[in-house]
């Protein structure tokens, strides 16, 4: 009984900070719409019909849930390990390439599902590297992991605008609207009427699964929480941080590179200088946003998802730009740490 | 192209004139002990506001006015979450530099693309005329002029005032300002706000002067970052922090001169190759600079002790 008592204060104190998050952003945004002249509420109609109102439009919602989550996992990764691993959007691009490497030969004659599974594979393996990359120049060279990233995302940019505008350009003219489309039966599978690929989705549910086991119920998900935690008191546990913190790094790059791999394997089919779409940055927002933990992870990435996909109608319905559903997640993510602070501060904790 | 010395020093200085005032903003907000990381946003926001309060008001004054107020708003915000509340100062700095950016996007897109008021430039009186240096430093605008005033005055705020030293105990020795009576959490808040201040300049010299205009993309995205990196790798030195704001002039000025000798390379590329280069330049040194020599000697130095942890009196 006293432990129903418990969770239930437990649960309605999570759901009040929530109500109180969302109505401090929303509340925040509809007094900036309402200034310029225009009523929230249009606007709210407008992403909802534009997001959860067809499933053609819900399915387009999924496919960029997808790389959404894949990322947030790897952040969470890094994030119990204490590090703040910015090269995200480097990371991807780098899984998008390696990936591409593989798909533009063509499948070889060997079954497509292969070709693909080793694609994906390879990919998961270049975001790993980019990822440990950073990580390397953190243990070895003391650089910051926030510029090595940084860094290492504008050599990223550079890398794939030079392949696609250089070595692997189109027949013809190098373009910027990306290299030649692989062959058709390297497309992975999408049902007619959709939007994303039912394997992409398994994925990347199966990929939240394993990273939800990994950090919560395993020495290693241990070893990665006391790095973060306390790098000291964790060599007394003969855990090395730096090896960990690389291992974290290596991870959360390998599960941004395999969402890169799927945007090139299953989205677009080719390679193309955007291909990243600020996915990395985004999310940072939604891991933050979580307050670094697992559960809300992926309720969160929807909810982003959804604005991302309903703001797309924006210029066309209301002559607005579609930067708003950036900043009503910027206000959401600024308003979770006015409250958290305070509470924290409510509580006397600072 | 005129690509005589003189000319090309002067390009540099109104280059990087935005660079060393953000910088310089930055330098005096992490020497008081605190990140702010917001940077890139806040360029973008107030470049957003410079350019539409001057191209609506028709005033450049008012322009920059609303620039450099928009950078202190935002600081305060930071300053808020990161020092009042005690909550990661990372963590805020970027959800606030994504919120600008996508704020600036959102409210300017009816502006975007628009002819505006421009900064002229207004070459000093018989300084002018000095040759050579007459035209490096003497025949530019009033926000290049405010960039190469701003070196000076911020390092004798810095090392030469009572408030500069107060600034520097705030991030060294919060608890020695508590001892003279200082609350360094206020020390904290005001130089937040007054580097937010420079920063919101900085933005306003990019769509009043150096990159007239706005639109999506404005053209100084990324800028605040490379100015995050100068002041680590500047080793919180305004001398060393601003003269790798000129360093990066260069680059991005040797990258349009290059756009235009190697036709065959994507220009793309050039625009993007300054901040790899720079990001890679400053982490060389870095490295180097962990073997003792007296050359780089000159570029290592400490971070202020209290750096980007909140201060709670015990």
């Amino acid at each position: 009984m006293k432990t129903l008592v418990s969770l239930g204060h437990f649960l309605y104190n999570r759901t009040a900070t929530m109500i109180l998050i969302a109505a401090l952003a929303l509340g925040a945004v509809s007094l900036l719409l309402l200034t310029l002249g225009i009523a929230p509420t249009t606007i709210a109609v407008a992403i909802a019909h534009g997001s959860i109102f067809s499933w053609q439009k819900f399915s387009h919602v999924l496919s960029l849930w997808i790389p959404l989550l894949l990322c947030s996992c790897g952040l969470l990764f890094t994030f119990r390990a204490g590090l703040w691993n910015i090269g995200v959007e480097g990371q991807i691009i780098c899984g998008a390439i390696a990936a591409t490497a593989l798909l533009r030969e063509g499948s070889f004659g060997l079954p497509p599902a292969l070709i693909l599974t080793l694609a994906l594979a390879l990919s998961f393996f270049g975001g790993g590297l980019w990822g440990s990359c950073a990580g390397l120049l953190k243990n070895r060279g003391g650089v910051n992991e926030i510029f090595g990233g940084l860094g290492l995302n504008f050599v990223a940019q550079g890398l794939i605008l030079w392949l696609i505008l250089g070595p692997w350009k189109r027949a013809g003219i190098a373009s910027m609207s990306g290299t030649d489309m692989f062959v058709k039966e390297l497309w992975m599978y999408t049902p007619p009427g959709w939007r994303v690929a039912p394997a992409a989705l398994l994925l990347a549910l199966a990929t939240f699964a394993l990273t939800a086991f990994l950090l919560g119920a395993t020495r290693f998900g241990l070893t990665v929480k006391a790095t973060g935690n306390n790098p000291l008191a964790a060599r007394l546990y003969a855990i090395h941080p730096e090896r960990t913190g690389l291992a974290a790094m290596a991870i959360g790059g390998g599960l941004a590179g395999l969402a890169g791999g799927l945007q090139a394997a299953c989205v677009y089919h080719r390679l193309l200088p955007p291909i990243s779409s600020g996915y990395g940055y985004l999310a940072l927002l939604v891991v933050m946003l979580a307050n670094y933990r697992i559960a809300p992870v992926p309720a969160i990435c929807l909810f982003f998802a959804c604005l991302a996909a309903g703001s797309i109608q924006l210029p066309i319905v209301l002559q607005l730009d579609s930067a708003l559903s950036g900043v009503i997640q910027g206000a959401c993510v600024v308003s979770a740490l006015l409250v958290h602070g305070l509470q924290k501060r409510h509580k006397g904790e600072n | 192209m005129d690509i005589s010395l003189p000319s090309f020093l002067a390009a540099i200085a109104v280059m990087a004139a935005p660079l060393v005032l953000a910088a310089l903003g930055e330098t005096l907000t992490e020497k008081a002990g605190v990140v702010n990381l917001s940077l890139d946003g806040t360029i973008v926001l107030s470049a957003m506001t410079g350019f539409v309060v001057a191209s609506r008001s028709e005033s450049l004054t008012l322009g920059f006015v609303a620039a450099a107020l928009t950078g202190c708003a935002v600081a305060a915000l930071l300053a808020v979450i990161g020092v009042w509340l005690n909550q990661s100062q990372v963590a805020a700095g970027f959800a606030l530099t994504f919120l600008c950016r996508d704020l600036a996007y959102f409210l300017g897109s009816p502006y975007a693309r628009q002819q505006g008021p421009q900064l002229a430039t207004l070459p000093v009186p018989f300084f002018s005329d000095i040759p050579f240096f007459g035209k490096v430093l003497f025949s530019h605008s009033l926000i290049v002029y405010a960039s190469f005033l701003a070196i000076p005055c911020c390092i004798y705020f810095l090392y030469h005032t009572r408030h500069g030293l107060l600034l520097r105990t705030a991030g060294e020795n919060p608890e020695g300002c508590w001892a003279r009576g200082i609350n360094p959490q206020t020390v904290r808040i005001i130089a937040t706000m007054t580097g937010g201040t420079l920063v919101g300049l900085a933005g306003a010299a990019f769509s009043l002067a150096v990159k007239p205009g706005w639109g999506q993309p404005q053209g100084c995205e990324g800028i605040g970052w490379i100015a995050l990196a100068l002041v680590i790798f500047g080793s919180w030195h305004p001398l060393r922090v601003v003269a790798g704001a000129y360093l990066f002039g260069m680059l991005q000025l040797l990258g349009i001169y290059f756009q235009d000798s190697f036709p065959t390379i994507p220009a793309q590329i050039f625009q993007v190759a300054p901040f790899p280069l720079m990001i890679f330049t400053l982490i060389l040194i870095h490295l180097s600079s962990n073997r003792k020599n007296r050359i780089t000697r000159l570029f290592s130095g400490n971070p202020p002790k209290w750096l980007g942890r909140a201060y709670r009196r015990s």
